[in-house]
């Protein structure tokens, strides 16, 4: 059963594959924007300035100095938080040469509540509390970059587990770093383990904005870093074998990618906590959109459609539904269904 | 080899027997309240402790345990994929979801009334996982489990959206936390009905072998496949409602139990079917034991120890066949 | 040159290529035949360092395959390998223009940008340099990937079982491009052969591997003799001469 959301996309795809077809591109345009790429651009561009406005404006009554600096700093929080998401989430595509495993997916966001909790289980509550905030994320941070990094290097091996059972890894890796999070908290405070959670542990109604500065600071080091190794990981999408015979240092490379992708999921988690299919569902969007391999192209749009996403689904829940704490749940439950569809598709190919 | 393991098979439902049963003594000797046995007889509080709190909660713990690997095992035959449980086919998040509807939509309603929505939406969650998996050929058992587990997260996102706004948050995860704290006398009975169920199951264990075995197989044979099938599936989501429903899900114990059991003692589902029961028994009380001595004089949740333990075994199980794959 | 010095490879108990040691020539066709699990695409698999040795080393020109820089590798020796899918949404150019990779990192320059060309002109894809390679028949696809190896620009050129899934005119085709390669710009192709009889028209030099060992090597006329096949194969052949060629029959 193909979801409803495949479908027009799938449309989509065909059409703009005759497209291509009929207006052929010239030898040295690979390397500019197609016009497609830029109505695409303008679009989402525009779509952002719409979602920005109504976000900052809807509903605000004349209390423009108390709910301006307020929801700007929601806005900055789930722009950090977008990018990274988006981010990370095409670099991982390239990286495992597949467009279903997502960092998320592969619990990645589970790692870093683990790692975060078992300092504070290490360390102690009361102690952590003594901790300036951005000292504790810069070390959960680097933590959950060595870990993440030496982990899912093993896991993904050199390929040789089939694609199945690679995501079957990951969801179940997942769920077994969530339910050691929950052992730890219980032990640690038994009585009080769902209010230690949730002080330590944002989510979408409860974004960490006193992360905002370093998390942005740390999201540039990711974007950065991501822009120098975009020829690279346009090598690595031709898949490990080709890259490796093309003079690709695979391993070095994959373990560049892995700190990065490591990197960006400590920023979004630590701002809003794990979001399983954001990813997913930007990038398999973005890809739809671009139809090229750049890799620079699609994280832009990828971000693009992320931060969109984000705005105007927390504008429209706040004011339309009347609270904002769901957002989670519905990516989870769109995400969740394309996921499905995605795989069935890919066992009928 | 093969008398070797007929002999194992012949023992192996004797040991697991002895170690429920030295296990259930244990259990209802610890807690926070000392029972000492010589006082039973002459000392009416603790036997009041004994007979309202200890007994029923070890009770409990055997019935679900028991229950919930039974209910693994057949779904397991059933798929014909051993990664196959309540925890991974989406039947225990469609179960919590139909508690949920049943807590948000008509709160009055009693126990059993309770169960009977939640076997529903179970039995029809796991049809839909059934009908998904049906759709495609697979060319990978991992391949089941993966469909099934994120069915069983959409499920469980629906959820969380109407939990939020009906404030019971928090009792959705209770339903997903499996803990007998909380048992006492009165307030566990229920799960008598997914012991039954259990026993029922071992009864015609032979059908769910034969449709296990493929429908041209079973209708060859003279058995109803369809009626095997449903048959199967309802005992199984019967169980999870129950479960659920009485004391919280405990993950993945319906999937690793069977496994166990099956990788020593071969997959006759008759013969295997007693041995999987004690053995679900046994390691709910271990993990419940351990829950209640390693913070005490709090309590883990079992579920919290199962699913910690169970997503373990089950990544393991994972990565050790698919080395295995690799080395082919 | 490249020299094999007693490569090894073994999964669990099943030793897949034994303590191989040979050289393969700079110029010429040289090609691998021999039965299904008979070690030839794991050996050229090594050979090209996508998948580790057990035992044993290889080096081109002087270079340490496994320990040499892999890009200083790449400028060397090439692989085309079955066709794994491959995700990417690319153009034929565009996947030309990644075989200038080891030499550019990913900024072409006008010296690139004529191997391109000439790669795209030489397989005889000029008019197709914009489809999206998806969208290729599995013969024009084939020759796609021999353009980016071509533009690569290596003196060494594997490929394993190239043939693959392409019907008589593209497999015919595509061998007679390879030997062209060979001729006219002297480069070394090595490729794993299924069909013995395009491995006796168009080889310089066959090696016939069986259980993880090489048991002949020679040009054509020494290993499809009807006694050499019969012991590469474990059945019986009739070889005869047709135009000059040697034609081994083993369909009765």
């Amino acid at each position: 059963m193909p979801t409803p959301e495949s479908k027009p996309l799938e449309l989509h795809f065909d059409e703009a594959a005759e497209t291509t077809q009929r207006t052929p591109v010239t030898a040295s345009a690979g390397r500019m924007l197609t016009r497609r790429q830029l109505l695409v651009f303008a679009g989402l561009g525009v779509l952002l300035i719409g979602a920005i406005a109504l976000f900052l404006t809807w509903d605000v009554n004349g209390h423009w100095d108390f709910a301006l600096p307020r929801r700007t700093e929601q806005i900055v929080a789930l722009t950090i938080v977008g990018i990274a998401i988006a981010a990370s989430t095409v670099v991982f595509h390239t990286l495992t040469a597949n467009r279903i495993l997502t960092p998320s997916i592969m619990g990645f966001d589970a790692l870093y509540v683990l790692v975060a909790t078992a300092l504070v289980f290490l360390l102690g509550s009361a102690t952590v509390a003594q901790i300036n905030p951005l000292v504790m994320f810069a070390l959960n941070t680097v933590l959950m970059m060595g870990a993440a990094t030496a982990l899912y290097r093993w896991i993904l091996g050199d390929g040789q587990r089939g694609l199945y059972t690679l995501i079957l890894v990951g969801v179940v890796a997942g769920t077994f770093f969530s339910s050691l999070t929950n052992f730890m908290f219980r032990t640690m405070d038994p009585n009080e383990f769902d209010s230690l959670m949730s002080t330590l542990f944002a989510s979408f109604n409860a974004i960490d904005t006193t992360l905002l500065w370093i998390g942005g600071a740390l999201l540039l080091v990711g974007v950065v870093a991501i822009f120098r190794l975009a020829p690279q990981l346009d090598v690595l999408s031709l898949g490990r074998e080709r890259a490796i015979t093309l003079g690709l240092d695979y391993h070095r490379t994959v373990t560049w990618l892995l700190l990065v992708v490591a990197l960006l999921v400590s920023v979004s988690t630590a701002l809003v906590g794990p979001i399983t299919f954001l990813g997913l569902l930007v990038a398999n969007l973005a890809y739809q959109l671009t139809r090229t391999h750049r890799h620079v192209i699609n994280l832009a749009t990828a971000a693009l459609v992320a931060v969109v996403a984000l705005i105007a689904g927390q504008a429209i829940l706040e004011h339309v539904l009347d609270h904002n704490g769901t957002l989670g749940s519905i990516i989870n439950v769109v995400g969740g269904l394309y996921f499905i569809g995605l795989l069935l598709k890919e066992a009928r190919s | 080899m093969a008398p070797q393991r007929s002999t194992v098979a012949a023992a192996a439902p004797w040991v697991a027997a002895a170690a429920v049963l030295i296990l259930a003594i244990v259990s209802i000797f610890i807690g926070v309240a000392d029972v000492d046995f010589r006082a039973l007889w002459s000392d009416p509080e603790s036997r009041q402790i004994f007979l309202q709190s200890r007994l029923p909660r070890t009770f409990a713990i055997i019935l679900a345990g028991s229950a919930l690997a039974v209910a693994g095992l057949i779904m397991q035959h059933l798929a014909r994929n051993r990664f196959v449980a309540p925890s991974t086919a989406g039947t225990v998040d469609a179960a919590a979801l139909g508690l949920l509807a049943v807590t948000i939509l008509a709160p009055g309603t009693a126990i059993m009334g309770k169960i009977a929505i939640a076997c529903v939406f179970a039995l029809a969650g796991t049809a839909l996982f059934i009908a998904l998996i049906q759709r495609v050929q697979f060319k990978d058992v991992v391949y089941v489990p993966l469909i099934g587990i994120v069915l069983g997260g959409v499920y469980a996102a629906i959820g969380e959206f109407f939990a939020y706004r009906t404030n019971l948050t928090q009792t959705m995860s209770v339903w997903m936390n499996g803990d007998f704290s909380g048992i006492i006398q009165g307030r566990y009975e229920t799960l008598w009905l997914a012991g039954g169920v259990a026993v029922l199951a071992y009864v015609f264990a032979n059908w769910f072998t034969a449709a296990g075995m493929g429908r041209d197989f079973a209708t060859n044979i003279g058995v109803n496949f369809r009626l095997a099938m449903a048959g199967g599936l309802t005992i199984a989501a019967l169980v999870t409602a129950v479960v659920v429903t009485t004391v919280g899900a405990i993950p993945f114990l319906g999937l690793i139990v069977p496994n166990i059991v099956t990788m020593m003692l071969g997959d006759n589902l008759r013969r295997v079917l007693p041995t999987t029961a004690l053995l679900g028994a046994a390691l709910v009380l271990v993990c419940d034991i351990v829950g209640r001595v390693v913070i005490f004089p709090y309590e883990i949740a079992v579920g919290v120890i199962v699913g910690t333990l169970g997503s373990a075994v089950f990544l393991a199980m994972i990565l050790r066949r698919s080395n295995r794959y690799a080395n082919a | 040159m490249i020299t094999i010095d007693s490569l090894t490879k073994a999964y669990d108990t099943t030793t897949v290529v034994d303590h191989v040691s040979l050289q393969l020539p700079d110029a010429g066709v040289t090609s691998l035949i021999g039965p299904n699990g008979a070690g030839k695409s794991t050996l050229l698999s090594m050979v090209s360092r996508i998948l580790g040795a057990d035992a044993g080393s290889v080096s081109v020109e002087g270079l340490d395959v496994f320990h040499a820089p892999s890009k200083d590798v790449a400028k060397k020796l090439s692989i085309l390998r079955q066709d794994a899918h491959t995700t990417a949404r690319i153009t034929v150019q565009e996947l030309v223009e990644f075989g200038r990779y080891p030499h550019s990192r990913g900024r072409l320059t006008p010296e690139c940008r004529a191997a391109v060309a000439e790669a795209l002109q030489y397989c005889d894809l000029v008019e197709l340099a914009d489809r999206p390679i998806h969208q290729l028949s599995g013969g024009q696809r084939q020759r796609a990937y021999v353009a980016m190896v071509l533009a690569q620009d290596t003196r060494y050129v594997l490929l394993d079982e190239p043939l693959n899934n392409l019907d008589m005119v593209h497999a015919t085709g595509l061998m007679q491009l390879l030997r062209r390669l060979a001729d006219e710009k002297g480069k070394s192709i090595v490729l794993v052969l299924h069909d013995v009889n395009y491995a006796s028209v168009y080889s310089d030099r066959i090696i016939a591997m069986r259980h993880g060992a090489v048991v002949h090597d020679g040009p054509p006329e020494t290993v499809i003799t009807e006694h050499a096949l019969g012991e590469v194969y474990d059945m019986e052949f009739s070889v005869h001469t047709l135009n000059g060629d040697r034609i081994a029959a083993y369909f009765r």
